[in-house]
């Protein structure tokens, strides 16, 4: 692969990925891979499984290094600084860099208290501001209406669709300045997915947004910007209407035709 | 009828008959359990209830071939030292189940401990009360309640261990990602968040473990001793329900061994209670 540094024409580039390789033990997932996340953009990563679309999501926050055998080499910029190899607290990054995961994961406490959580980490807020707080979250993520006569009820008690909408409520709740979402609508039904797709389009104004999917069609509809990734290596990036109508690869016209993957 | 629908037929009937088998001999296992269970608790509750008096709850221990007289100082005793021992045994417990869940299930030191109290858990509780003996009793020079106290918190750490770490480790990694995704710092994950998702399960190990010890005889013998009489002083000789019964069921007298049954009667009661509130609490949070 060429190093060539995928960079958006016209763009502020939110996260620079520069000369990320990436390992699971000896395992070699991510081969240099050189893009610019832009910001207030959504960004698309598609490919098929263990092409790695995954992995770069979750060195953006640093979760891989929850697993002490997982490891990261090169730079990932935020807004110009290092994340990798900052000095700063990990936790200070996590809050500017929020996540929401495959599969809905409510904590096991109210709802408000699910959204309450986090706020509280980095801010002490009185009362009031935080039940402001807790209802903005919940009006961003379209789950306001539903939720609103239940906050005292636990978070597990509502459907798969909502307990995903919770979690962006709860990601969103400590104002992060990106939002990565790793499958999000995978477990979910056309119904939730759809009024999650919405949610995205609407975040973008304040957010910069990664998602990581396996619906083509969801990365077509609802991205502003995609890759596509095999094994490892960055393909193709660009602006998703050019490449899924004239991609500039064969590689990529194959798997987006539904030829391979 | 092809050939084929034939051997189906044949395979079906095999099958059929291999199931009657299998059911029989099941169900005869089962029985076979059942009917000693059930003729256990018959006859406790037979017996123990017979003996089961409003005295057995208001007076002290009583003399041999004398009338009357109760298990109150026994009851006592029973509740002081398994409270005691719960409370110094379950913060240890937990602590260290978490330690093995969070911090150190690959490390040397996580290894070492998780085989030692597997020892300690499948241990002969004569042993730990040998134990306390040597090291509590026979250096201060007296039986005691704190000491009783101290072998049964030895029983109960290891369940609440092991408890603890299993609860810990059946919760999802993604739920901890997702903490530590907003920024929560590992001891507020821990807390907050994979210990309050376990929560039922720990509560339910800590239940188990206070049913086994509260029935405990022998981690009692040399360390608390037994005492006629009513006593809160931890630092005396003191009663315990299970000592109680083994010297009264062994005695020739009728009055005690009156008693001995309606001390197996309470503890019985006792342990199935704290089994079904286990049980509850468990089913509610799952």
């Amino acid at each position: 692969m060429d190093a060539k540094i995928e960079t958006p024409v016209g763009e502020r580039a939110k996260l620079s990925v520069r000369n990320l390789n990436f390992f699971y033990g000896s395992f070699h997932a991510l081969k240099n891979i050189n893009l610019d996340i832009p910001e207030n953009k959504v960004t698309a990563f598609i490919g098929p499984s263990g092409c790695g679309k995954s992995t770069l999501l979750r060195t953006l926050n640093r979760m891989f290094e929850l697993y002490p055998e997982q490891r990261a080499e090169g730079q990932i910029l935020l807004d110009g600084e290092d994340i990798l190899s900052s000095g700063e607290d990990v936790s200070l990054i996590r809050a500017k860099i929020g996540m929401v995961f495959q599969k809905p994961t409510p904590f096991p406490m109210s709802i408000y208290d699910n959204i309450a959580f986090g706020v509280k980490l980095f801010e002490t807020l009185p009362r009031v501001e935080m039940d402001e707080r807790v209802e903005w979250a919940l009006k961003k993520a379209a789950l306001w209406g539903e939720v609103k006569d239940k906050l005292n009820q636990s978070g597990s008690g509502l459907s798969g669709g909502q307990q995903q909408r919770l979690c962006i409520a709860r990601g969103i709740a400590i104002k992060p300045e990106v939002l990565l979402l790793d499958e999000p609508c995978s477990a979910l039904d056309p119904i939730s997915t759809g009024k999650i797709e919405e949610l995205i389009h609407e975040l973008k104004a304040d957010y910069t947004v990664a998602i990581v999917t396996h619906n083509m069609q969801q990365a077509a509809r609802c991205s502003d910007y995609t890759a596509y990734m095999y094994l490892g290596d960055l393909i193709e990036f660009g602006p998703t209407a050019e490449l899924f109508m004239k991609p500039k690869r064969k590689d990529t016209e194959d798997y987006i035709t539904g030829r391979f993957g | 009828m092809s050939s084929i629908d034939a051997g189906r037929l044949a395979m079906h009937a095999k099958r059929k008959r291999m199931n009657f088998v299998a059911l029989a001999l099941s169900l005869g296992a089962m029985s076979f359990g059942v009917f000693w269970l059930i003729w256990i608790l018959f006859e406790t509750i037979y017996l123990g209830i017979g003996g089961l008096t409003l005295a057995t709850f208001t007076e002290m221990t009583p003399p041999p071939q004398g009338e009357g007289g109760g298990l109150a100082n026994a009851i006592f005793g029973s509740f002081v030292m398994v409270g005691l021992a719960t409370l110094i045994g379950t913060p240890i417990g937990i602590l260290a189940g978490v330690y093995l869940a969070e911090y150190g299930q690959k490390t040397w030191l996580g290894s070492a401990v998780r085989f030692i109290n597997d020892i300690l858990l499948s241990a002969p509780s004569i042993v730990v009360g040998l134990f306390v003996y040597a090291i509590v009793v026979a250096k201060l020079k007296s039986f005691s309640g704190l000491a009783g106290s101290l072998a049964l918190a030895l029983l109960v750490i290891p369940v609440v261990i092991r408890t603890t770490e299993n609860m810990l480790s059946l919760i999802p990694n993604a739920l901890r990602e997702a903490a530590y995704a907003l920024g929560t710092p590992k001891w507020k994950v821990i807390m907050s968040v994979t210990l309050k998702a376990a929560s039922a399960g720990v509560i339910t190990g800590i239940l188990l473990a206070l049913a086994r010890v509260s029935g405990e005889t022998a981690p009692l013998l040399f360390t608390a001793l037994s005492n006629q009489f009513w006593t809160s002083d931890i630092s005396a000789p003191m009663a315990s329900l299970p000592v109680t019964i083994f010297k009264f069921a062994m005695s020739p007298y009728e009055n005690w061994q009156k008693l001995a049954w309606a001390g197996v009667f309470l503890i019985t009661v006792g342990v199935l209670l704290l089994n079904i509130l286990a049980r509850v609490l468990f089913k509610n949070k799952h």
